[in-house]
């Protein structure tokens, strides 16, 4: 029997494309990134 | 000579305690007063309640590291606070009781001419019938509980890898939980380590939470600039909850759990049940009850303490409407209003309400999330107050001079979504302020340039490197202070 999820809660939630999901754990990316959030988060501890 | 008497070792306290050394002047003496001999890392006990980390990972002994420091540490809980002194002495003391096997049982008075109470907050299990490590439910608030989660949590694995299926319950046991960003990395931890086990096929996941929506951790939620909108929090959070195949229930009230079965009331006033085979459940937090006498031995208890048992400072108090709430209702010094001596910072601190909107079932029971006040906010309070009041020794002056209001201060916090050195992943998420000023920022009262969020390896690598960075730090270790809180 088909399983069809129309009308259900988790039916409206946005979900990654396979590109974005693979771009979450591609090295080169997530180093960059770490730089990215590195520096995002230590412009945070000038407000205290 | 001045004596700096802190009560609590957590990031708070510690933080503190290392600060008010420090900024101290030699002859001063700092004292730490603390039930457990360990310090812990709690954002780090998820990793041991999925067995990824043990114990020995999360925690150091407290005495060595004081001892190279220059702090007195006593292993003791607080019973009672004498800010007026007692009858043949005007002096501030605390009573306390010690914990340690040594001297457990035996009953000392500590004084001191500032008092930080950095308690921490009492797990309030008993405020639901069922919750709790000694009861039917599950927690990851300690090291030890977090153990104790593991152990099961490896009993439903096992079963799971025999073709049985199994209901993993997470979330929040109360109507007034906070903290929900534990949970909500514990339940991605889990379906993890089910992955990595090859059962995460075996197992029904559900998130059951106090939030009004999925995302609102108690902070109401934030929004953030992504693919060209600004979107709420409830958007990403719920794609993360979809994408990992998680159902939730929010808006509810845990009133009881039994053995295999959860029952709740939500906000439209239903009352339902859930069944399952684990649960890991967080309490509600209240004050420790410290009780406090004036100089007559009159207690005076509501005089320094909230209701619900945290301490009251310089905040606005005032029983005002969601619609009235103002930043500059939470406070700046964490100095007490009675007492000029007396500071409390971390979870001690009474809140003057909380972030998120606060809703009634229409049986009257309050259902929505108290504000969360651990982790970076907590060491800067600490850090902050200790150098107000190693200030205010050197001036002589009851006004503090440094200020660490949540309303005029960021946040940066990483929850865990799974750890693996390449397949790991976590919630990088940056806010400013936490408390959000409507008056300033009218639309989302926060600043959107300064709050973000994403998800990804990069900030696994970060929340994994942080653990040991702040062991490091927490130890006193050189340098300590170039680190932030």
């Amino acid at each position: 029997m088909k399983v069809i999820k129309t009308y259900e809660k988790d039916f409206y939630a946005p979900m990654p494309t396979e590109f974005t999901t693979k771009m979450r754990t591609n090295i080169f990316w997530q180093f960059y990134r770490f730089l990215v959030i590195n520096y995002k988060m230590i412009r945070m501890t000038r407000f205290h | 000579m001045a004596k700096i008497v802190i009560l609590g070792a957590g990031i708070a306290g510690n933080t503190a305690a290392m600060y008010s050394r420090s900024f101290s002047r030699k002859e001063d003496e700092v004292i730490v007063i603390s039930p457990n001999s360990k310090w812990n890392w709690i954002p780090s006990n998820i990793w041991v309640g999925v067995g990824l980390m043990s114990p020995e990972d999360v925690t150091f002994e407290l005495a060595p590291i004081y001892q190279k420091m220059g702090i007195t540490f006593k292993q003791a809980k607080a019973v009672s606070i004498h800010p007026e002194g007692n009858a043949s002495n005007d002096k501030g003391y605390v009573t306390i009781e010690y914990t340690n096997s040594s001297k457990s049982g035996t009953v000392e008075e500590v004084s001191y001419d500032f008092l930080i109470n950095a308690t921490g907050p009492k797990l309030n299990f008993g405020a639901t019938e069922g919750l709790g490590p000694d009861k039917n439910s599950f927690s990851v608030c300690t090291y030890g509980h977090a153990v104790e989660a593991n152990n099961a949590l490896q009993v439903s694995i096992e079963r799971m890898k025999k073709g049985e299926r199994q209901k993993i319950l997470i979330g929040t046991g109360h109507g007034n939980c906070t903290c929900q960003g534990a949970a909500f990395e514990y339940i991605f931890n889990v379906e993890y380590i089910l992955k990595h086990n090859g059962v995460r096929d075996k197992a029904d996941l559900t998130w059951i939470s106090n939030e009004y929506e999925l995302g609102d951790f108690g902070i109401g939620g934030m929004h953030i600039k992504r693919g060209g909108y600004i979107t709420h929090s409830k958007i990403f959070t719920e794609s993360l909850f979809v994408e990992r195949g998680l159902d939730w229930i929010t808006r509810s009230h845990v009133q009881m759990v039994e053995k295999d079965r959860l029952f709740y009331e939500n906000l439209e006033g239903e009352e339902k049940s859930v069944d399952f085979d684990f649960t890991m459940l967080l309490p509600p937090f209240s004050g420790v009850g410290l009780k406090a006498f004036n100089k007559n031995k009159e207690e005076i208890t509501s005089n320094l303490f909230a209701p619900n048992s945290f301490m009251k400072v310089d905040a606005d108090y005032s029983v005002k409407s969601y619609e009235e709430w103002k930043s500059s209702d939470w406070p700046t010094y964490y100095q007490n209003q009675s007492y000029k001596n007396i500071f409390a910072v971390g979870i001690a601190f009474a809140p003057p309400h909380a972030i998120s909107k606060p809703m009634k079932s229409p049986k009257g029971t309050p259902i929505f999330p108290t504000p969360p006040r651990t982790g970076m906010p907590s060491g800067v309070m600490g850090r902050e107050v200790a150098r107000s009041i190693t200030d205010m020794i050197r001036t002589g002056s009851d006004k503090p001079t440094r200020s660490a209001s949540m309303s005029s201060m960021g946040a940066a916090c990483i929850a865990s979504a799974g750890a693996g050195l390449f397949d790991g992943t976590a919630v990088s998420m940056t806010m400013f302020p936490i408390i959000p000023d409507y008056d300033k920022y009218p639309t989302y009262g926060r600043d959107i340039n300064y709050t973000f969020g994403e998800i990804g390896l990069a900030g696994h690598w970060i929340k994994h490197i942080l653990h040991y960075v702040f062991m490091y730090k927490a130890k006193g270790n050189p340098f300590w202070k170039m680190i932030p809180e």
